[in-house]
């Protein structure tokens, strides 16, 4: 009883704000700055949604462009460091060679570093190749958050499968690399998953660099296109709402879908 | 078994060519960066000033208000997650109806992108039109509008940490529930049979046992924490009056507002040995705790 009632308590202290977030987001725009406010709208309106969708112009098409950019640059980040990480991870986890410590010590340590750090030499390196500005400058530069995390909790993963499996497979005449493709990735696949979906969230949920990286639709991404329009005054506050309730659709719906995975990937990635 | 060397090397090449060139040469660059004055963004040469930079930041105060508004930011912050997170992660490891429902609610804030968290409680708090205005002055609970964000400095940094509890004590919370489960049953089933209250059971036992789990979160918050500046950016943008400018801000504002890159490079260097600190000391810590339970 008593937990049922915390657990009642966490999930409003957890929904409440969230929800006015919705609300407002489907509010006309003078039920949302009424004195004293109602909690729910006089007039209901889904217009902000429409406009992002089909909007030629203004905010609501800036909201839609960085849209398209997040997914682009989140595609592209998870192209390269998951693939980069499979191989390398395997490497890490199943092969003996000399450094082997030291090279998965500096993955680890790089994995720490803050990204407040690597910024301004990127950012001088972008300006004089003219990669300011671009999905493909954002997508390299985010290589430098996705890969060593990537490299780590692959690692982990295929050092948590039995080394048997592999071994068998090599006895029917496999080479290592054979062994890989048939046997460990398909074993491995919860771990890719994982990976896949950390890599694209940390993209998606990215600010400093695609701040500092971008400056306009062309890459913008849509943390920035939220906090650009947030910091102005005299803003229609619904239409942030709705561009904040579409941009934490895609994290939420893959989050609450694929909960098991993503518990398994944050206990990996980080604890072993 | 032998040969292992080559293909490790082949593996890992195309690791270790991103991670060298979006990683460890710009790490590398920054270093040098901070020793010179670069304070435009064409290349050229710049003079050297050795640790003239360093000894720039340390004798100013903004920076010093700066490093103490992020140390209040990471001390309250990861304390209030780390208690509440401890509570919610019981809850979640609780037999009951609905847990789905439950741990789908709870795993909500952790997935909502930061920066959407940022706008949304800045709009929460909004001074002339914000729900939390209105449900307190609804409730009685306060008789006039309150500027949560734009007055006190203080209370705009509290305000940010609210927020971002509000938001990481789910993943401090998923977190410790992993850390819950490994613990076996039996051993509180067998001290409640020996007597012992929840209390009790709780301090003695999943306490102590949980204790590597609660290291690696702390751990992983405080670093995170240390570095914060989405949150700040979207929701005070430093202000009112600096009082929620933190280490990261400061950097940004300095290299990226002012073009002071290398004054940026060296503040950013002086983050790293911080967190770097912090690991070594919590570590430290740790490794006396565990020589007294021997």
């Amino acid at each position: 009883m008593r937990r049922t009632l915390g657990a009642l308590t966490a999930s409003a202290l957890i929904l409440a704000p969230f929800l006015w977030l919705v609300v407002s987001s489907v509010s006309g725009q003078t039920d949302l700055l009424e004195h004293p406010l109602h909690w729910w709208p006089e007039h209901v309106t889904l217009s902000r949604y429409q406009e992002i969708f089909t909007g030629r112009e203004g905010v609501a098409a800036q909201f839609r462009a960085a849209m398209v950019n997040s997914l682009i640059v989140g595609a592209g980040t998870v192209v390269v460091s998951v693939s980069v990480g499979i191989l390398g991870g395997y490497a890490l986890a199943r092969l003996t060679f000399p450094l082997r410590r030291m090279a998965l010590m500096s993955f680890l340590v790089t994995y720490m570093l803050p990204p407040i750090v690597l910024i301004i030499p990127l950012y001088l390196l972008m300006a004089r190749f003219g990669l300011l500005d671009t999905k493909l400058g954002l997508i390299i530069v985010y290589c430098s958050l996705a890969t060593p995390f990537a490299l780590w909790t692959m690692s982990t993963f295929f050092g948590s499968l039995p080394v048997e499996l592999e071994e068998a497979a090599r006895v029917d005449g496999c080479t290592r690399l054979g062994a890989l493709v048939r046997v460990i990735l398909p074993l491995a696949r919860p771990g890719i998953v994982a990976t896949v979906l950390f890599v694209f969230l940390l993209c998606w949920d990215e600010f400093l660099y695609a701040l500092i990286f971008t400056s306009t639709s062309d890459a913008k991404t849509i943390p920035v296109a939220i906090a650009e329009f947030t910091g102005r005054n005299a803003v229609d506050f619904g239409l942030i709402a709705a561009g904040g309730v579409l941009a934490a659709l895609p994290p939420v719906l893959l989050a609450v879908v694929l909960q098991r995975h993503l518990l398994a990937g944050l206990t990996a990635g980080s604890l072993k | 078994m032998r040969k292992q060397a080559p293909l490790a090397a082949a593996l890992l090449l195309p690791a270790a060519l991103v991670v060298f060139g979006v990683v460890l040469w710009p790490a590398g660059r920054a270093l040098v960066i901070s020793f010179l004055d670069v304070d435009s963004p064409f290349p050229g040469a710049y003079p050297f000033v050795g640790l003239g930079n360093y000894a720039d930041i340390l004798t100013n105060p903004r920076f010093w208000a700066a490093a103490q508004h992020t140390l209040y930011f990471t001390v309250a912050s990861t304390t209030l997650e780390v208690v509440l997170g401890l509570g919610l992660a019981h809850l979640l490891a609780a037999p009951m109806r609905f847990r789905w429902l439950f741990r789908a609610i709870v795993i909500l804030p952790w997935a909502l992108p930061t920066i959407v968290n940022g706008a949304m409680w800045r709009w929460i708090l909004n001074a002339e039109y914000g729900a939390l205005n209105a449900l307190l002055t609804q409730l009685h609970l306060m008789d006039d509008y309150h500027s949560w964000l734009g007055a006190d400095p203080f209370l705009a940094l509290n305000m940010v940490v609210v927020a971002d509890v509000w938001k990481n004590t789910s993943l401090v919370a998923f977190f410790l529930l992993a850390g819950l489960s490994a613990i076996p049953a039996e051993l509180g089933e067998a001290a409640r049979i020996d007597g012992a209250g929840s209390f009790r059971v709780f301090w003695r036992i999943t306490l102590p046992l949980l204790r590597p789990t609660l290291a690696a979160v702390l751990v992983l918050r405080v670093i995170e924490a240390f570095k914060v500046f989405d949150i700040v950016y979207v929701m005070t943008g430093g202000g009112p009056a600096s009082g929620t400018q933190t280490i990261t801000f400061l950097t940004y504002l300095q290299a990226f507002s002012a073009q002071r890159f290398s004054y940026g490079a060296a503040l950013a260097y002086l983050t790293v040995v911080a967190v770097l600190l912090l690991a070594l000391i919590y570590l430290r810590l740790l490794r006396q705790q565990e020589m007294r339970a021997l």
